[in-house]
């Protein structure tokens, strides 16, 4: 997975330590280069504006949700095959359904470890 | 008066008095049920006053959230400081790595409960609103905490700081 890791992974949270949080496991596991967003809107300006490979996001996020980001990326004719793994607390199975139905490449409730980042990533990252 | 016509009034007089019995009976229940509502008020101020008691409960929850967050970055930090070491320490990189992530995984308990006290203070700020209306509508005049009492842990930005108090001591 070594190409793989050479990806840029933007991380989308509204609370600051999760963003710390998820930057430093991705380090952890090789992915070295990362950028944040606060929100879906800075997201999204980020992500047109960069070369990104991957997106992780949390859904409760204000103004725009992860889940209102995701959709807003899979309608953008230059995002729409971008990577999409939706990082949160809400773990009802509407939600996961909501998701996938929006068009989400994988989904990890919180609280998770390292290792399930990396094998979700890996896992996204051979899809793609 | 025509014969027949005082039975006949005397008989209208015995339903009247029965209609305004049971009016009566009615209001003297209804009198019993404004006075007992008023007692539960009364007694609901008297033992938890809304007006005071819920904003600083909610304020308190977000204190917590601010405290927690703060620590939760000083961990992150100083666990950010540990990592830049292990290139120092090759025999201990491995190590150092593990406790490091360890660390990160358990750092998102701030995030989880953050969630968690939003929804509680969300549901205090019901209850508040709800009490308000109940409040407002038997026009119950606010009443504040005993000035007596010390409040516990100040709020940041509220209160004055140790090297404040130590002035005061020189």
């Amino acid at each position: 997975m070594t190409t793989a890791r050479n990806i840029k992974v933007l991380v989308v949270d509204d609370y600051k330590t999760m963003t710390r949080i998820i930057r430093n496991l991705l380090k952890q596991i090789d992915f070295n280069d990362t950028d944040e967003a606060a929100d879906g809107n800075e997201a999204l300006a980020k992500l047109r504006g960069g070369n990104f490979g991957l997106v992780i996001s949390d859904w409760n996020m204000e103004p725009m949700t992860g889940l209102e980001l995701l959709k807003e990326i899979r309608a953008d004719a230059k995002l729409r095959h971008l990577p999409f793994i939706m990082v949160t607390a809400e773990s009802k199975t509407e939600n996961v359904v909501a998701a996938k139905q929006a068009g989400v490449s994988n989904y990890i409730v919180k609280p998770f470890n390292a290792e399930t980042l990396r094998e979700k990533i890996e896992k996204v990252l051979a899809h793609a | 008066m025509p014969e027949g016509a005082d039975t006949s009034i005397a008989g209208l007089r015995g339903e009247l008095t029965a209609t305004a019995a049971s009016l009566l009976s009615e209001l003297e229940a209804l009198g019993r049920i404004i006075s007992d509502t008023r007692a539960q008020v009364t007694a609901l101020r008297a033992t938890d006053s809304a007006a005071t008691f819920i904003p600083t409960a909610t304020d308190e929850l977000a204190a917590i959230v601010q405290h927690t967050a703060a620590a939760t970055h000083e961990i992150i930090d100083t666990c950010e400081a540990l990592e830049s070491l292990a290139g120092r320490v090759p025999e201990a990189a491995d190590v150092l790595q593990q406790a490091t992530t360890r660390i990160y995984e358990a750092c998102a308990f701030q995030d989880i409960t953050g969630q968690r006290i939003a929804k509680v203070v969300a549901a205090l700020q019901a209850i508040e609103a709800r009490v308000g209306r109940v409040k407002e509508a038997v026009e119950m005049p606010a009443e504040s905490a005993s000035p007596s009492l010390l409040n516990g842990p100040q709020l940041p930005g509220t209160g004055v700081s140790q090297s404040d108090i130590d002035a005061l001591f020189d």
